[in-house]
């Protein structure tokens, strides 16, 4: 529901004045198709160098990045968990059994406090998506990705992105999530970081400090 | 708990502030070294991309384009926002916003707001209104936590506190903490922030934002941060605020792949900044579940009127052109007298006072071209400034009556004197005869009476040749013959 508030009107008003005509659908649209996108908007690299630059970039930013055959995963996540001294980890709906390592005790989401995912300390999600050519990954809410605070409050993130899912640019990541638009979605490039003494970047703010990332085929 | 706000109303001329600024060697040497940083990160970054001029292309045509179709494009979000859930509120001017934001925490039922860094908010001094109705704003980001405790202001539009190095922060850290055996790493000082703020983030009922893009196509708001404190601003309240000026439109969800690209490389000379958060309106289950977008006009629409500098409202806020500023890196932020410094404030922050204060901006540089240069949606900042140094004497001009206005009366004379011959010269031997007292021992003159003193003010003059080039010509010609 919208409402014609005076002050609406008159902000409507003033645009009209400045710009000497009142804009409408078809001239807006027209109007964008003519904007000029003459920059990359395709992949230029074969796959498989295309990963070697996301695992780079990825690092860069002081993420740790581990190749996996789909099979493999569980192992992985047993390995990861055991480096970084954890017994477990929440995990929202829509996680494949598969990709659970025994021995470990993850808890589902079902509406966890802000305080009970402060307290657990590590999250393991999928991902909608990954960007190579600046080392981002996409989250969403979505089945295995879940609300945005479990991926937030805890100190460590634990993430799963498909080789499938790996685009090269930023542009064709856009157009792979037009139709999830709406959805809460989050951009990750590496772990929280601030640069915000002497522009130095500095690992670990607010968000969770350690990010490791499972690239599985 | 806030400091006074900067306020262009109240703030000294540029040139007085400079040169206080100028005195600050400890400052002067902190700009220096913050901006030398990023400055060679950006060029790092955007000389990787070969496309980055097809990219600034694009950029400047959505921005142009979005402003051609302002209204249109504005209530095309304020009807997605709303479809999704969120409340759209219009405010002309800051009292109107302010005066929305505070009904709306009261509202919340919450006396206490935490924040994301926003411009827009310290551009209407929202802290200072939330107080004075005893509402407690605590800043979430570290550079604005650093400005809020040290009571200090901000002096860069994406890095606040660049003024101030690890030391002096740790010492208000150490102040207002609470914390005497804090050290100085930059990782001690995030660390203390992280424990200092997590609690309020557990906890706080409300937030307030500012935006980096409104998107119409979706009614979608996006933000660009690094900490993740943005994230939990707008992720953990039950309420949240979003206030915004009216240029942050963007039409559809596609151009954030222009956007994205070009701000992160400007901003911080990074491939891509740690966090982006888009939502549209409320998300069952997931974030706040009341959602409100203020969105502001404050002067922006007088801008919009003013058809050769009207792309100053193209600014995505990157900061980019006040890193590369020759002057910016001499004085800092404070001596701009606003929230907005640099290239981008000496043009954005008059207009925005519609002319009517921080006169002296437009003159606050020397048209070298670096911040056009780097702009990753191609502001012409310099020819700006020097339309808006026209509308300054048209206006000064104006004020005085004609006959009494003395720089017009000197531009009436030198335009009487430049059009014959015998007066011309006349004017060259007395300037030669009264410039000979002028020089130092070294030649070079510093110093010159009256009005004329604009001009040894900011730079040296050469002492006056003895012989003129025309009566040289006409000497070298008797003696050919």
């Amino acid at each position: 529901m919208t409402v014609e508030t005076s002050s609406k009107l008159e902000i409507l008003r003033r645009i009209r004045e400045a710009n000497h005509t009142s804009s409408g659908e078809e001239a807006a649209r027209n109007g964008w198709r003519g904007v000029p996108r003459n920059y990359k908007r395709a992949r230029v690299h074969p796959q498989e160098v295309m990963l070697d630059l996301l695992v780079d970039r990825l690092r860069e930013y002081d993420a740790t990045v581990i190749r996996s055959d789909h099979d493999r995963i569980a192992h992985h996540v047993a390995l990861r968990l055991e480096e970084r001294g954890k017994n477990g980890l929440v995990i929202p709906a829509g996680i494949p059994a598969s990709w659970l390592s025994v021995g470990f005790e993850f808890v589902r989401d079902d509406g966890l406090t802000f305080k009970e995912l402060d307290m657990l300390g590590g999250v393991l999600t999928g991902s909608t998506l990954a960007i190579a050519e600046t080392g981002t990954i996409v989250l969403q809410n979505l089945p295995g990705q879940g609300r945005r605070a479990i991926s937030l409050i805890p100190d460590y993130h634990l993430c799963l992105v498909c080789t499938e899912d790996v685009v090269e640019t930023v542009p064709e990541a856009m157009r792979r999530l037009q139709n999830t638009a709406t959805l809460a979605t989050t951009f990750i490039s590496g772990p929280s970081a601030t640069a915000d003494i002497e522009m130095t970047r500095i690992k670990g703010v607010h968000g969770p400090r350690t990010l490791d990332v499972i690239l599985f085929a | 708990m806030s400091g006074t706000a900067l306020d262009p109303k109240t703030a000294p001329a540029f040139p007085i502030a400079a040169r206080a600024a100028m005195k600050d060697s400890q400052l002067q040497r902190n700009v220096h070294h913050a901006t030398q940083v990023i400055q060679t990160k950006r060029a790092r970054v955007v000389a990787e991309m070969a496309d980055w001029q097809e990219l600034r292309e694009a950029g400047e045509h959505i921005r142009r384009h979005t402003m051609e179709h302002l209204d249109f494009y504005l209530q095309e979000f304020e009807v997605n926002c709303a479809r999704a859930g969120g409340i759209v509120h219009w405010a002309t001017d800051a009292e109107e916003a302010r005066q929305i934001v505070v009904g709306l925490v009261k509202a919340s039922g919450s006396d206490e707001v935490i924040k994301i860094k926003s411009m827009t908010t310290e551009e209407i001094a929202l802290n200072q209104a939330l107080e004075s109705e005893d509402i407690h704003p605590f800043e979430t980001d570290l550079a604005e936590l650093i400005i809020q405790l040290g009571r200090d202001q901000p002096s860069h539009i994406v890095v606040p506190a660049l003024h101030k190095n690890r030391k002096q922060i740790k010492e208000i850290f150490q102040r207002e903490m609470h914390l005497a055996d804090l050290g100085d790493r930059p990782e001690d000082l995030a660390d203390a922030a992280r424990s200092f703020l997590r609690e309020k983030f557990l906890h706080v009922r409300t937030g307030v934002s500012g935006a980096n893009f409104l998107i119409a196509e979706t009614g979608g708001v996006c933000v660009v941060e690094s900490e993740g404190n943005g994230r939990m601003c707008l992720t953990l309240p039950e309420t949240l605020i979003t206030i915004a000026g009216i240029d942050k439109i963007l039409p559809r969800f596609e151009d954030l792949e222009v956007m994205l690209q070009l701000l992160p490389r400007s901003a911080t000379g990074e491939r891509m900044n740690p966090y982006n958060s888009v939502w549209t309106g409320v998300h069952a289950g997931d974030g706040p579940q009341t959602f409100h977008v203020v969105l502001l006009d404050n002067g922006r629409t007088g801008i919009l009127a003013d058809w050769e500098s009207r792309q100053t409202l193209h600014c995505i806020r990157c900061a980019a052109c006040q890193n590369a500023c020759p002057v910016y890196r001499q004085t800092g932020g404070h001596a701009y007298g606003s929230v907005y410094a640099g290239p981008i404030g000496a043009i954005l922050t008059p207009q925005l006072q519609e002319m009517h204060y921080a006169q002296s901006l437009p003159y606050a540089s020397s048209l070298c071209g670096a911040c056009y240069e780097v702009c990753p949606v191609k502001i012409n900042i310099p020819e700006v400034l020097i339309h808006l140094r026209q509308k300054v004497v048209e206006q000064n001009a104006a004020q005085v009556s004609s006959s009494f206005d003395i720089e017009a009366l000197g531009m009436k004379a030198m335009a009487v004197t430049f059009r014959n011959e015998r007066r011309f010269r006349a004017a060259q031997r007395m300037g030669r005869a009264a410039a000979k007292l002028l020089p130092r021992k070294d030649g070079w003159i510093t110093w010159l009476p009256g009005m004329l003193g604009g001009w040894t003010q900011m730079r040296d003059l050469e002492e006056m040749p003895q012989e003129t080039f025309r009566d040289w010509w006409q000497k070298r010609e008797k003696d050919d013959r």
